[in-house]
């Protein structure tokens, strides 16, 4: 017995394991994000140029931030933001509940085929943006090939001003659908049987049981994969930058490719950590939705 | 429509679904097995004499035998920042997540909160001050600076996942620990490390995964010496559309481990893809 007390009071106390235990990640988050982001917005309201580390940043107060609203580029990304964002995300949307709804029977290989449909969002955006790049190739790909009969000329999907953007939507959805399948068959899963065989009962119609059984029951779960895929779809910029560079002209260019032009091919560091403080107040107005939304899923379950 | 014909309907289309997912994948693979002549080919071959030129082209130097390729570098690259990067975020995100679950802190949901925003903001915003943080300490192009941000970035991630593990391991189990005399230290290693395996082995996995496929801090952070393979795969199209089967057989080496772990973790892959918030 006295041993034991000896160790315990050796030991640390709950409130020092604790510490030990919290502090190395906050400080890692704070060193690593915090501080960063606390320079750059010093940097925000200075003249720097990052490849000129020569040239000491010029303080110019609220420049960057007015240049900002009237730069007609900026709109123009914003805009083919936006229209990424519904597109991609309204037929991710569609598409991934659709196969969801086709999936959720009981058949032979189900898992099999489900991890097969899943595999296209675990892989590596860039590298997916890259092989589309051979898919869509309007000399040798395969696309052109399949749909040639009926289009009768080669689509340069991804180097024409009308298709480049659906082409980019096309890619995602190809890679994001099955986020949208993963989480509404698990909503669908989660329906309790007895409540379809009560409506069986009174012989209510598919319809109606679709409408007033399933979907109020996996709306929060649906709206969470709808705001989780917006906010990723807004900030979208590896797949975009491998696939066309923002191109052709600046049709593809979203927010995240003209923020990345501005900083590391045109330098112009100042007036490209203003656009990050804007795009940071945006995502963080998202994600503080989402995960307000996700506590409270969480604390459901 | 009866019930029968509706079924083979349904399963038709699942097959249709099933053929347009991978399509692109077998697309690529394929591709990374042809000659040039029948990369090119119009119409496209489905049918081909498999080669492995591709693969050897990408790994050995002409004339030289097995040596390191700039493309084989640049994989070790990969494979070094995802493994310690991961080992590092698992650490910390376990204890973190430790304490979030047993412990009661002062304005513990705006922490958690914070821990995970760091994890949603937009990589090229955070890269500009990081870039410029990095060429002032002299990380800029090295393995432990791509190492240390990608810790920071899955280590929010894995605070969350784990943190729901955590909270499913019986308090009792640590208490009887403690009443027979284990420190909290103790009990944490001894009683709760053990039931956390399974927990901590799926989470690995999702960081694994996302430090293998990041790109945007990799493309700015690093130029040769601690390269990873996702900004060096791209940047081989530039030098003309002959190089295709070479990059297509890089994309196959690339993905492939992705498409394996995609395989053995597909029970967790609901949790992963929701931190934590949907279990199966």
């Amino acid at each position: 017995m006295t041993v034991t007390l000896a160790r315990r009071r050796r030991a640390l106390s709950d409130y020092q394991v604790k510490m030990l235990f919290l502090m190395p990640t906050l400080l890692l988050l704070v060193g690593m994000n915090v501080f960063p982001l606390i320079w750059s917005l010093h940097l925000s309201f200075h003249d720097y140029a990052a490849d000129m580390p020569g040239r000491p940043p010029r303080a110019v107060g609220v420049a960057n931030y007015t240049a900002l609203l009237h730069d007609p580029n900026l709109w123009r990304n914003f805009q083919v933001t936006a229209e990424f964002v519904v597109l991609a995300v309204a037929a991710q949307f569609l598409i991934g509940f659709g196969v969801a709804l086709l999936l959720n029977r009981e058949f032979k290989g189900k898992g099999l085929i489900t991890t097969l449909i899943l595999l296209p969002m675990m892989l590596s955006p860039a590298v997916v943006g890259l092989f589309w790049k051979l898919i869509l190739d309007p000399n040798w790909g395969l696309l052109d090939f399949l749909i040639r009969p009926v289009t009768h000329a080669s689509v340069p999907w991804l180097t024409n001003d009308r298709t480049a953007l659906p082409a980019l939507v096309m890619i995602d959805t190809w890679m994001w659908s099955p986020f949208m399948m993963l989480i509404s068959l698990a909503g669908l899963n989660a329906v309790p049987r007895h409540l379809y065989e009560a409506a069986e009962v009174d012989r209510a119609s598919g319809w109606f049981k679709f409408r007033h059984i399933t979907l109020p029951l996996i709306a929060p779960l649906l709206l969470l994969a709808l705001i989780f895929r917006t906010m990723d779809a807004f900030k979208l910029f590896d797949m975009v930058w491998v696939a066309t560079e923002g191109g052709p002209g600046d049709v593809t260019k979203t927010v995240s490719v003209g923020l990345y032009v501005q900083a590391f091919r045109e330098w112009r560091t100042g007036e490209a950590c203003a656009l990050a403080y804007v795009l940071l107040v945006v995502i963080i107005a998202l994600s503080s939705l989402y995960i307000r939304w996700l506590s409270r899923i969480r604390g459901e379950a | 429509m009866n019930g029968r014909l509706k079924r083979t309907l349904a399963l038709t289309a699942v097959g249709v679904v099933l053929v347009i997912y991978l399509l692109p994948i077998y697309w690529i693979v394929a591709t990374s097995f042809k000659e040039y002549g029948d990369i090119l080919a119009r119409p496209p071959r489905f049918l081909f004499v498999p080669t492995l030129r591709n693969y050897a082209a990408l790994f050995l130097l002409p004339g030289q035998g097995l040596q390191a390729t700039p493309f084989a570098a640049r994989l070790l690259n990969s494979v070094i920042i995802a493994s310690f990067s991961t080992v590092l975020a698992i650490a910390l995100g376990t204890m973190t997540a430790y304490a979030f679950s047993r412990f009661r802190t002062r304005g513990q949901s705006d922490w958690l909160f914070f821990i995970l925003s760091t994890r949603m903001l937009p990589p090229v915003v955070v890269v500009i001050p990081v870039f410029l943080m990095y060429r002032a300490l002299g990380l800029f192009d090295t393995h432990v600076g791509l190492i240390m941000l990608y810790t920071a970035f899955n280590v929010s991630f894995a605070v969350w996942l784990l943190k729901g593990f955590m909270d499913e391991i019986p308090k009792e189990y640590e208490e009887a620990a403690l009443v027979d005399g284990y420190s909290r230290l103790q009990a944490f290693v001894r009683v709760v490390l053990p039931q956390a395996v399974a927990g901590i082995a799926a989470t690995s996995v999702f960081c694994l995964i996302s430090a293998w496929n990041e790109f945007a801090f990799a493309l700015v952070l690093t130029q040769r010496t601690a390269q990873t393979a996702p900004p060096y795969i791209p940047s081989v199209v530039g030098s003309g559309a002959t190089e295709w089967g070479r990059i297509a057989a890089g994309t196959v080496a690339f993905l492939l481990p992705v498409a394996i772990f995609t395989f053995i973790m597909r029970k967790h892959l609901l949790r992963g893809a929701t931190f934590g918030a949907l279990k199966r």
